[in-house]
């Protein structure tokens, strides 16, 4: 059966920062809660579409430069012009769900990480890490709600 | 002629456009033109920023863990990278693959092809074959495809969630696998897994043919313009089986001259040093690999699937090799020369490795138990090569009496092709851009090009906030005069 509660975060776990992603899954996987089910990949993809069937809600996470600690926004599907269609924005992959599936997708929020660095081999920044001990703090009250 | 455009006489006296990033491939790449006054072309380069440190990060660990590793080097091609270092390493291991081993990773590798080949074609090269390459970037995008076209993009969808699922059931996961592993794999195909495979493997070769008829008639209706778009002579290089036949996870390295002449046939890849060497220019960080006895000059040459297609005497799976058939005799042979015959030939190998999948899940090996080979002789080096979706990938390594890694060297597919991808755009740039005012959709010309090659940039972060394209034009005193940039959500604005 389909958990009702998708988290899904992306990146490159070898590439300093940007391992946020990856490595909030790590931490919310190893909290084993029930309905919840963790998903991890390098990039998002089209295909990623399909994962948020029969989701009751979804947590993309991410990590970002433009952020300074974190920040959580409800996002809704848009057939956004993103040209890095390799790489597509959590957005996009909410249209997509819309266009393949014809129907709306669930209720979307978008995890912005802070990160700094992102060269291969890094391990993780000190601002990082306080920003995913952060990000770990608020989702343990967005997972709680009903 | 390979080399006109690569350098001006006088670059004092031109302006710089700067395409930066290039768009819908991987990691960072940037062109630049030169461009007088009356919007002469003098100077196209597309410049790579590779990331060259990855050797160095291997360096010093234990072997058996770089299979695993190296799939952090990319992305989206993790499984190629996977499969090579795994080849080089049974080679240090002097080890044998049971039929079983070698069957689940020619099934990961088939996953693979048919996931990027999916990718790439329904999701970034349809949108400029679809809608036009100058058409308007707000509908030049996948979700444009969709809209446009949703039975066919879902279908897009589909092939590739497929292929993702043949990598999870053989790496054992859908990213970070470990299936493969020096020596052998670590997991066969579970029973349940071969069935729940089998039950869509028809599909997928069914919409694989659809695809190649989408671009067999794409070629029909623009016939002159596909034909002759970045159009350039170029020798060759892929792996062949024994027999001749394409074979995509391991054989002998043929090589072929830009009349189809051999140049060397059924070479040991394990001694590739001795046929390919690299060049480094100051302006690029990628090298430009080159066929050794005929010098930097003369000697470049291009991979990947139309080299494969063509290079190939036959393809070992029944309905993919009558379409080769086809595409090579199409229009007296001329697709299989055009740049945009790549993308013909990456929907026939789509094909090919839809059947592939086919009979490997009707071959008990899949199912076998005997997982991986004793050692052999062991060898200090170990020398990989595959033909992953973009073409021919190299893993070298060296590895001491302690098990470390003490030298790594990679050649990947993108790398072979810098010089080519080099000419096609100098040839857009002929084309389409010398002598006119510069417009996105012009400069989408030159991605169109880039992109035919599905090159794979190395380089795996795409934090929130990154990749926007910005176009620069600066007179000859160095003051801006005009620009354009394109954010990351694909707005575009002239300033």
């Amino acid at each position: 059966m389909t958990a009702p509660i998708l988290v899904f975060g992306w990146g490159n776990p070898s590439r300093g920062d940007d391992a946020l992603g990856p490595l909030f899954v790590e931490r919310i996987e190893a909290l084993n809660l029930p309905g919840v089910a963790c998903l991890t990949d390098f990039q998002l993809q089209v295909e990623h579409a399909l994962d948020l069937k029969d989701r009751r809600r979804v947590l993309f996470v991410d990590a970002s430069i433009e952020t300074e600690t974190m920040a959580a926004t409800r996002i809704e599907a848009t057939r956004d012009t993103s040209f890095t269609t390799h790489a597509i924005s959590p957005q996009s992959v909410m249209q997509t769900f819309v266009d393949i599936e014809q129907t709306a997708p669930p209720p979307c929020w978008l995890l912005a990480i802070g990160g700094r660095s992102f060269e291969l081999g890094e391990p993780l920044s000190a601002d990082a890490t306080a920003n995913l001990a952060a990000a770990i703090a608020w989702a343990s009250h967005w997972l709680a709600v009903e | 002629m390979s080399f006109e455009l690569e350098t001006a006489s006088h670059p004092e006296n031109l302006r710089r456009v700067a395409i930066e990033p290039v768009s819908r491939v991987e990691g960072h790449g940037k062109v630049t033109l030169l461009l007088d006054d009356d919007n002469r072309v003098h100077q196209v380069r597309l410049h790579i920023v590779e990331f060259r440190g990855f050797e160095r990060f291997i360096q010093g660990r234990p072997y058996w863990e770089v299979p695993v590793m190296v799939q952090r080097l990319c992305g989206i091609c993790p499984v190629s990278h996977h499969l090579a270092a795994s080849k080089a390493l049974d080679m240090v291991l002097g080890a044998r693959l049971t039929p079983t081993a070698e069957k689940v990773r020619r099934l990961m590798h088939y996953g693979q092809i048919l996931q990027s080949h999916a990718l790439h074609f329904f999701h970034l090269s349809s949108p400029d074959l679809l809608f036009g390459f100058g058409s308007n970037v707000a509908s030049r995008n996948v979700v444009g495809v969709i809209a446009a076209a949703p039975e066919t993009a879902k279908k897009g969808v589909l092939l590739r969630k497929y292929g993702q699922e043949v990598i999870r059931m053989t790496a054992g996961k859908r990213v970070h696998g470990t299936g493969s592993i020096p020596g052998g794999v670590n997991k066969s195909l579970a029973a349940e897994e071969r069935e729940s495979l089998r039950k869509d493997i028809y599909q997928m070769v069914a919409w694989s043919r659809e695809a190649v008829q989408i671009i067999r008639s794409l070629f029909e209706k623009n016939l002159a313009e596909y034909n002759a778009f970045g159009r350039f002579e170029a020798q060759s290089m892929s792996l062949v089986r024994a027999d001749g036949a394409m074979d995509l996870y391991h054989g002998g390295l043929r090589a072929r001259d830009a009349t189809g002449k051999l140049l060397f046939d059924h070479f040991d890849y394990g001694r590739y040093w001795d046929v390919i060497a690299e060049e480094v220019k100051p302006w690029s960080y990628m090298k430009f690999p080159f066929f050794k006895n005929q010098g930097p000059e003369h000697g470049w040459y291009r991979v990947g699937p139309l080299t494969r297609v063509a290079n190939c005497d036959f393809i070992p799976t029944p309905l993919a090799d009558r379409e080769r058939q086809q595409f090579l005799a199409y229009d007296g042979g001329s697709a299989a020369g055009a740049t945009l015959g790549y993308h013909w030939a990456r929907m026939i190998e789509m094909l090919h490795a839809a059947e592939s999948i086919k009979d490997l899940l009707n071959d008990d090996d899949v199912v076998g138990t005997d997982l991986a080979a004793p050692p052999g002789q062991r060898q200090e080096r170990g020398v990989g090569v595959i033909e992953a979706p973009r073409g021919t990938l190299i893993h070298h390594y060296r590895v001491n009496e302690n098990d470390e890694v003490i030298r790594a060297n990679l050649i990947v597919s993108t790398t072979h092709n810098n010089q080519a991808m080099n000419e096609a755009i100098r040839q857009v740039a002929r084309q389409y851009l010398d002598g006119h005012e510069v417009t996105e959709g012009l400069l989408n010309h030159i991605e169109v090009a880039i992109r035919a090659f599905d090159p794979c940039l190395s380089c795996a972060t795409h934090a929130l906030g990154r990749m926007p394209l910005e176009v620069a034009i600066v007179s000859r005193d160095g003051t801006p005069v005009d620009s354009l940039m394109r954010d990351a959500r694909g707005v575009c604005t002239r300033a």
